[in-house]
């Protein structure tokens, strides 16, 4: 600027003359006016009194009252003065003057302030989206909305969800706090403004300050902070609402801007709260049903041993085509039956076939224990309703007791896996049945054939998802009915239940976790013969596992 | 070998007391080991104790009795049956109204030591949570259905063996992705639980008692984005991973002349072999998951102790490392990995 040179208000270009822009700059009047002309306050001080030379007219305009010669009193950078805000910069001019510049920086805070709630706004909804569809739980849904409302919007939140049987369930979180549930009698509703109209489906009633005693003693804890506003906004869900939603603060007003905040998040909440319900509602229906469909708790009759596992393939209803069941004795029946058995197909198309079939030989078992025509029954029923398309194959047992612990089990098979029998000394063997699978031919052929079980000699019902489980050190090989007699012979001596276990872990380490087919084994065992414990005698038993303590397994196996 | 009166040692802090229970556990004398804990319980012991001061110490010496060659599978596995029903009748005798919240206790997919993880179920019990408990090898879909049918106020997830961390974070990733936050536990997660916060856990418990405190006093943690850490391993674990059968089939063709002794294995040999093989793979893929060695050096150590105790000498060991490292030349991560378990294996 110094090298601009003026003259008479006019600007003539070319090299100034020294003398000539030092005589014009002192002329004070050209000075004020060129300073008067900055749209920039500035306020010229002396540096020893602190005393005020010269205000232009931006900064009288700004702060009015500033007088040449009185006591400049600025010392922060930045200023509020009359609601407005500004900011300073002290610059020094010589040894003997400093300036102030100020500006007005009053609106472009205010935007800036704008821009930060926006985006504070928007990394909330955000953050609600995301964490509002997230579960499918309805009590989780709930947390998270009152978790989130009071983050982001009050003191305290409150949810209460539709009147059902003249009660309605609620959550709540105040700052600071945990989320406490519970249910509130319909009649106290309408003790606080607005909420029976919020479950209702109304619009939201427009804030307001409250008096401490319009808010009902049981809304908050008892040692929560006075309430000073309270907001209730419908949770809107699948045409009817999903439940009414109460923010409460100690001490400001719910603005205009937070009311519609709210009321974003309301309707973001209550969708995730309606899908949550509708989802419980399905899963309530699907449990009723599957109930029947999934393999029974098995009764533990005197003298036998029965151990159930059922793995279902990986879907989420864990119902399949495989299925188990055990029907105890009857006076006209007093043989204890078991089935195991495979539907063709999976799923729940193959899931209710199974139920049927257990079903009829349950109906069926009253009246009849012979393995081999209750299969020949059974096929006759099947091909007889009409359902096309669909067969099974199953193994049918009926297990008796005999003398000294002993079990005898008569086995039929309509085209299912032969059991295997687990010897007292490790042999495994296959029962020696044959049959045609069912619901095909209106007539099969059934070889049925007795075992008996000596104390601690299990018999194995498996299906076929068994040994067909894909898998192994190459993920292409089937497990098979060799690796299958293998393991079991490897179970020897263990109680039944780890020995089911044993096979369930092998077969999964085998196809590494992805089980892609139902697995059902049922072992019938012939509990071992109770030893004397050596508390009693005083002398230590042999262990029935002593002699394989001292063999060991040496093929070095790492688990 | 002591042998005991009729009555038997009756305290916990009787140094028989321990060797009488592992034998009445290891002899499967189901009535012995339960009228045992029973008379504990009679004589007032809290059953915490019973279980985290008799109980799992025994199951800590069962495996080592197996690993050290001394007790068959079938006797670990027969004793692992009666101490779950020991616990079982510690359950039985204690009930409680549970007071705080719901938890869902299970093992991550592909783990089947369930008998830790079942104590800490029935601690949670004692301590006033209601517990689901989904028991051993629970896969990802079945837990979430789970999560989403229950709500439940946490997750406990317990893996025992390293080589399932890729599991056991896709599980944690998405009981996390339905809201609900993890507390891990189980040696898997290594020393201190140090490979637990990596795979986004929200917290890690040493044992039962502290898992009990950290859920009594800070839960639940704040939510955080549990994508932030869902994405680990590179693509050197994917080719492993990937490859798993195609690296086992290779090493098994080259077996016989890397080591001679192969030659005459049979069938049930040759399986365990590549199952050793398959193993060592995932432990690698694992290492190379998390980004720490120490993952196959763990392990490698504990399968030479193994595989000593079984009279197999270490150049078998050495033998299927070299194998599987002759196929991953192109991969530095791997091969260093590798490098660091025959040094081990040594």
């Amino acid at each position: 600027m110094s090298q601009l040179p003026i003259q008479g208000g006019t600007r003539t270009l070319g090299p100034p003359a020294p003398d000539l822009l030092r005589a014009d700059l002192l002329r004070a009047d050209l000075l004020r006016a060129a300073l008067d002309a900055s749209r920039e306050a500035i306020i010229l001080c002396a540096a020893d009194d602190d005393t005020i030379v010269l205000v232009n007219a931006a900064a009288a305009a700004l702060v009015p009252g500033l007088d040449p010669g009185a006591l400049q009193a600025l010392e922060a950078s930045t200023i509020e003065h009359d609601g407005r805000r500004l900011k300073g910069e002290r610059r020094r001019l010589d040894d003997d003057h400093y300036a102030w510049y100020l500006r007005d920086c009053t609106d472009e805070e205010l935007q800036a302030e704008k821009f930060r709630a926006e985006r504070a706004r928007t990394a909330f909804l955000d953050e609600a989206g995301r964490r509002l569809t997230a579960s499918l739980n309805q009590r989780r849904v709930l947390r998270t909305t009152v978790e989130l409302a009071v983050a982001h919007l009050a003191d305290a939140a409150v949810v209460v969800l539709p009147v059902r049987r003249r009660h309605s369930e609620w959550i709540r979180l105040v700052s600071g706090g945990t989320t406490e549930e519970g249910t509130l009698r319909e009649s106290v509703l309408s003790e606080v403004p607005g909420l029976e109209e919020a479950l209702g489906g109304f619009p939201p009633i427009p804030s307001r300050w409250l008096d401490a005693s319009q808010v009902p003693a049981w809304l908050l804890p008892g040692d929560a902070a006075p309430v000073g506003a309270l907001l209730v906004t419908p949770l809107p869900g699948n045409a009817e609402p999903a439940g009414a939603l109460i923010l409460a603060r100690h001490g400001a007003a719910f603005s205009a801007d937070d009311e519609a905040l709210a009321r974003i998040f309301a309707a973001r909440a209550g969708a995730a709260i309606a899908a949550a319900a509708l989802y419980r509602d399905q899963v309530d229906t699907a449990a009723i049903l599957q109930a029947d469909l999934l393999p029974p708790e098995l009764p533990q009759p005197d003298g036998i041993e029965l151990i159930g596992s059922y793995q279902a393939a990986r879907d989420a209803l864990s119902i399949g085509g495989d299925f188990y069941d055990v029907y105890e004795a009857t006076p006209a029946s007093p043989d204890t039956i078991v089935v195991l058995g495979d539907v063709c197909g999976k799923g729940p198309e193959a899931a209710v076939l199974t139920g049927k079939i257990r079903q009829t030989l349950r109906a069926l078992h009253l009246v009849e224990d012979d393995p081999e025509v209750m299969l020949s029954v059974l096929n006759r029923a099947l091909l007889s309703s009409g359902r096309q398309h669909r067969f099974a194959t199953m193994v049918i047992g009926a297990i008796s007791r005999a003398e000294h612990g002993r079990l005898r089990v008569t086995l039929a098979t309509g085209g299912h896996p032969v059991p295997l029998i687990l010897r007292t000394d490790g042999t495994v063997e296959a029962a020696p049945i044959r049959g045609t699978l069912i619901g095909v031919v209106p007539e099969i052929t059934v070889q049925p054939a007795t075992v008996e079980l000596a104390p601690g000699e299990t018999c194995l019902l498996y299906s076929d998802g068994l040994t067909e489980a894909r898998g192994g050190p190459t993920g292409q090989d089937q497990w098979g009915e060799a690796r299958l007699r293998d393991a079991l012979a490897g179970c020897r001596g263990m109680p039944g239940d780890a020995a089911v276990e044993r096979l369930r872990q092998l077969v999964s380490d085998w196809v590494h976790g992805g089980v892609r087919d139902d697995i059902a084994m049922l072992a019938v065992r012939a509990p071992a013969r109770t030893r004397l414990s050596l508390m009693d005698t005083g002398v230590a038993a042999t262990s029935p596992f002593a002699i394989d303590a001292r063999r060991g397994e040496r093929r070095g196996r790492a688990r | 070998m002591t042998v005991f009166t009729s009555t038997g040692p009756r305290s916990l802090d009787d140094p028989g007391f321990s060797e009488h229970f592992l034998r009445l556990v290891g002899d499967g004398d189901e009535w012995g080991a339960v009228e045992a804990v029973t008379d504990l319980l009679d004589a007032g012991v809290a059953p915490q104790r019973v279980m985290l001061d008799l109980i799992a110490p025994t199951q800590g010496r069962i495996g080592e009795l197996w690993a050290a060659n001394e007790w068959s599978i079938a006797r670990e596995h027969a004793a692992t049956a009666i101490s779950e029903r020991v616990l079982a009748a510690v359950a039985a005798r204690t009930p409680v109204r549970p007071t705080r919240g719901r938890i869902t206790v299970a093992c991550v997919d592909g783990e089947w030591h369930a008998l830790p993880v079942r104590i800490l179920a029935e601690t949670l019990r004692l301590d006033g949570w209601r517990v689901d408990f989904l028991g051993a090898n629970v896969p990802g879909p079945h837990l979430v259905t789970h999560l989403h049918q229950t709500g439940p106020d946490a997750v406990a997830l317990s893996c025992m063996i390293t080589a399932r961390l890729p599991r056991a974070h896709a599980a944690i990733t998405a009981c996390r992705s339905v809201g609900v936050p993890v507390i891990t536990g189980g040696r898997g997660f290594g020393p201190d639980g140090r490979w637990a916060h990596r795979l986004g856990a929200d917290a890690w418990a040493a044992g039962a008692d502290d898992a009990v405190t950290r859920l009594a006093h800070h839960w639940p943690p704040a939510p955080t984005d549990p994508y932030e850490t869902a994405f680990l391993g590179d693509e050197e674990y994917t080719h492993v991973s990937r490859n798993r059968g195609v690296l086992v089939r290779t090493a098994m063709e080259n077996l016989r002349a890397a080591y001679p002794p192969a030659a005459d294995y049979d069938q049930r040999r040759h399986d365990a072999t590549a199952e050793d093989l398959s193993q060592i793979t995932d432990f690698l893929a694992a290492a190379l998951y998390v980004g720490d060695d120490l993952v196959f050096t763990d392990f490698i150590g504990w399968t030479r102790a193994v595989l000593d105790a079984r009279g197999v000498p270490p150049t078998a060991l050495q033998a299927g490392l070299h194998l599987l490292r002759d196929q991953l030349h192109d991969f530095p991560a791997a091969t260093a990995v590798l490098d660091t378990g025959l040094l081990k294996a040594g």
